[in-house]
């Protein structure tokens, strides 16, 4: 994966085979502690522990087990790659955490990259989900939550084109904001 | 922070939508599906599924559902893309790239023709 946007995409996919209908998605970048941080919370399944003990091996994944294979080990090794750490937590029938952080300036450190192509993706192509994502930049906050929008909806998809458009534009506003905001308090 | 979207807007949105509805409720609604494991995810099915909405929003097509799924089970083909249009059958796609799934949309999903130079055993 080149994107950090893409290995946020695997995991919250994980998530939705896990059956959780809640996933909350923060990313937080903080330039003057030099952090990059990822959380993605869902209400899932969850796992017992010997399950969470072998899900960040690569060898000793099954087959059968497929679904959670080589994602987070890869998450994992990418975050370690740049004096990161990464953790995940799990409880069965209560959801599982996975946070993932980065030394932000580090060379090895992969772009964040798109990350509102990774949340629309989500969002549109599994409406029965209830997202939430929070992006966090040098403590600036923009929080995105689709319940609203869905209320509103009722009855209209959210692959309406003009709904897309809203969607869309109300993301990379809010990302965009949120940075701007953030470099105007240095000036 | 100052919000540029409202959700004003959104209600208006809707209500133009359903008006769309009403003049066509009899047509079905194509479903889109693009596998998004691991392996799709890494052979570039996000951008695949990308093209696809762009396409949608471009020429304000209605009554297409775009899913997403997780693994399809065909991991040398990904990024696999299925239509299923109103009573047909599904039809996969392998290894789609934005172009490809352009083309998809145009002459299947719109017009109906399977693009069977991209088709493979689903």
């Amino acid at each position: 994966m080149r994107e950090l946007a893409l290995h946020i995409l695997d995991i919250a996919e994980n998530s939705i085979s896990a059956n959780a209908d809640r996933i909350r998605i923060s990313v937080e970048e903080d330039l003057e502690d030099d952090i990059l941080k990822i959380r993605i919370e869902d209400n899932g399944k969850g796992m017992d522990a010997a399950t969470l003990a072998k899900i960040t091996d690569p060898f000793v994944t099954s087959r059968k087990s497929r679904k959670v294979g080589l994602g987070i080990p890869f998450f994992k090794a990418a975050a370690e790659a740049c004096e990161g750490s990464f953790s995940i937590q799990s409880a069965l029938g209560e959801g599982t955490t996975v946070e993932a952080t980065f030394k932000h300036s580090h060379i090895d450190r992969m772009p964040l990259g798109d990350i509102s192509s990774t949340l629309i993706t989500l969002l549109i192509g599994t409406p029965e989900v209830h997202w939430i994502f929070d992006y966090t930049f040098n403590q600036n906050r923009f929080t995105f939550d689709d319940e609203p929008i869905k209320n509103i909806l009722e009855g209209v998809p959210l692959s309406e084109p003009a709904v897309m458009t809203f969607i869309r534009e109300t993301i990379e506003e809010g990302i965009q904001n949120v940075r701007l905001e953030s470099s105007i308090k240095q000036i | 922070m100052p919000n540029v979207k409202s959700l004003e807007d959104l209600k208006r949105i809707r209500e133009e939508a359903l008006k769309k509805q009403q003049l066509k409720e009899t047509s079905g609604k194509t479903e889109v599906i693009v596998g998004m494991g691991t392996v799709g995810i890494a052979a570039g099915a996000r951008e695949t599924l990308k093209a696809i909405l762009d396409m949608i929003e471009k020429d304000n097509l209605s009554d297409i559902i775009v899913r997403q799924t997780g693994n399809i089970g065909l991991d040398s083909f990904e990024p696999i893309v299925q239509v299923v249009r109103p009573s047909e059958t599904k039809v996969t796609y392998g290894k789609v790239n934005p172009e490809m799934a352009s083309r998809i949309m145009k002459e299947h999903v719109i017009g109906g023709e399977i693009v069977s130079e991209y088709q493979i055993e689903g």
